[in-house]
């Protein structure tokens, strides 16, 4: 009876008797999949060799860049956020990597080591390629480049003129960074274009230790 | 034959392995030494070899028969116009000498009227208003252009030589590259002219790829 006086009373109430989440469990969403698994239930290495569409990493990073590109104030500012942004994904990455290596993983404790992870293992479970080359700057003894003659990041950007300096690839420079301080070798990485005549698009990420991290290399390593 | 004769100006050339080789063995300029003339056969078998790899989106044959031996298809397209849904020219270069070069002005006015036409011809049609699309061909005595319009209503504007076989993939693969190298792009503004060195690049890479 009542119910039929108050034509203004709202259609759902606290009384009513399907529960909030009904309509979650009933269809898809991003978050919960019909079965009721998020991705955190899935096991770790299910993804391992399964592909994602180069388009629409290519639209999502287009999107990072769009949106990192707003609240800076130059080319400077810019890479460096595009590094922070890597710099959570490496360091996630890395996580994901050691334990996907199971046992096998190995603590690396010498920079060539460790560079020889970077440009072959971590290289090729993100981009399915190692890197192209892993060289060391004969001037100075703290640093090293990994070269990359078509980042995967850049194969659809072209930069304006007006921002020469910028290097997209500054988002896989922290990656790596995050890599080499996971693994206790703190270091700054930058990236930096050097197109050659037929990969005009060639990256080097050159990579710059701290000093404390040859410090201990000497000691460790040093008579050797 | 001319001695400069270039391969690559003839647009739609048929021809048997048999032939081709004799044309080019026996065509060699008479007056040079033996020396620069064994050169100039390098430089002529060169080209064919790659010649006979034709970059083929242009040829409808089956692959092992046209690209191999059958055809020597060069496309030779004169110019590319990419208007914008309102109208406005993005991008416009020229590729091959045959165009009359026009002032920036002028492409733009050219653009704005073809928008107009487009738009005209699209309702003209007395049989059904579903299918229309507008002008798609014009053809006159020394250019074809083709024009496709995406369902956003950008318009790919191709001019090329009369005769010119398989425009329409011509056109789609622009649009292709456009959606990869202009779209993907995060520093270009939608609607705006278009500044992408990789689009150049790899537009320029598709139509002139032996040059």
């Amino acid at each position: 009876m009542n119910r039929d006086t108050s034509p203004f009373r709202p259609a759902s109430t606290g009384a009513s008797p399907t529960p909030k989440h009904a309509s979650l469990t009933a269809s898809t969403n991003l978050r919960y999949s019909l079965t009721r698994k998020s991705i955190y239930d899935r096991h770790l290495n299910r993804t391992k060799t399964s592909e994602l569409s180069k388009s629409a990493f290519a639209f999502l990073f287009g999107e990072m860049v769009q949106h990192a590109q707003k609240k800076v104030y130059g080319v400077q500012d810019l890479e460096k956020k595009l590094n922070q942004h890597g710099y959570a994904v490496g360091q996630r990455f890395l996580e994901l990597l050691l334990w996907r290596e199971g046992r096998t993983a190995k603590r690396e404790t010498r920079i060539l080591g460790i560079l020889q992870f970077i440009s072959h293992s971590l290289y090729r479970a993100i981009f399915q390629k190692p890197a192209d080359t892993l060289e060391k700057v004969r001037e100075n003894e703290d640093e090293y480049m990994i070269s990359d003659n078509d980042p995967l990041v850049n194969s659809y950007i072209s930069v304006p003129k007006e921002m020469s300096q910028l290097n997209c690839a500054a988002f896989i420079a922290g990656i790596i960074e995050a890599v080499l301080d996971g693994h206790c070798f703190p270091a700054k990485v930058t990236a930096h274009t050097a197109p050659s005549d037929m990969w005009p698009g060639r990256t080097v990420f050159l990579i710059k230790f701290e000093p404390e991290v040859l410090e201990r290399e000497g000691l460790r390593h040093g008579s050797t | 034959m001319p001695a400069d004769w270039d391969i690559w100006a003839v647009s739609d050339w048929v021809t048997k392995p048999g032939e081709w080789r004799n044309e080019v063995m026996e065509e060699g300029p008479e007056e040079l030494s033996t020396g620069s003339r064994k050169r100039e056969r390098k430089k002529r078998r060169q080209a064919r070899e790659t010649g006979f790899k034709c970059s083929a989106l242009l040829c409808s044959e089956p692959r092992p028969r046209c690209c191999r031996w059958y055809h020597i298809v060069a496309m030779v397209v004169y110019a590319v116009l990419i208007l914008n849904k309102a109208g406005g020219l993005i991008f416009q270069r020229d590729f091959n000498p045959g165009l009359q070069k026009l002032t920036s002005n002028d492409y733009l006015i050219l653009a704005g009227t073809f928008h107009g036409v487009h738009a005209i011809t699209s309702q003209i049609s007395p049989t059904n208003e579903t299918g229309a699309s507008g002008l798609e061909v014009l053809e006159s005595e020394n250019f074809v252009m083709r024009c496709f319009q995406t369902l956003t209503g950008t318009k790919f504007l191709v001019f090329a030589e009369p005769r010119q076989p398989n425009l329409d993939v011509v056109v789609r693969r622009v649009y292709e590259l456009y959606s990869d190298y202009v779209m993907k792009n995060p520093f270009y503004q939608i609607e705006m002219p278009i500044r992408s060195e990789g689009f150049e690049r790899h537009l320029s890479a598709y139509i002139k790829p032996h040059q």
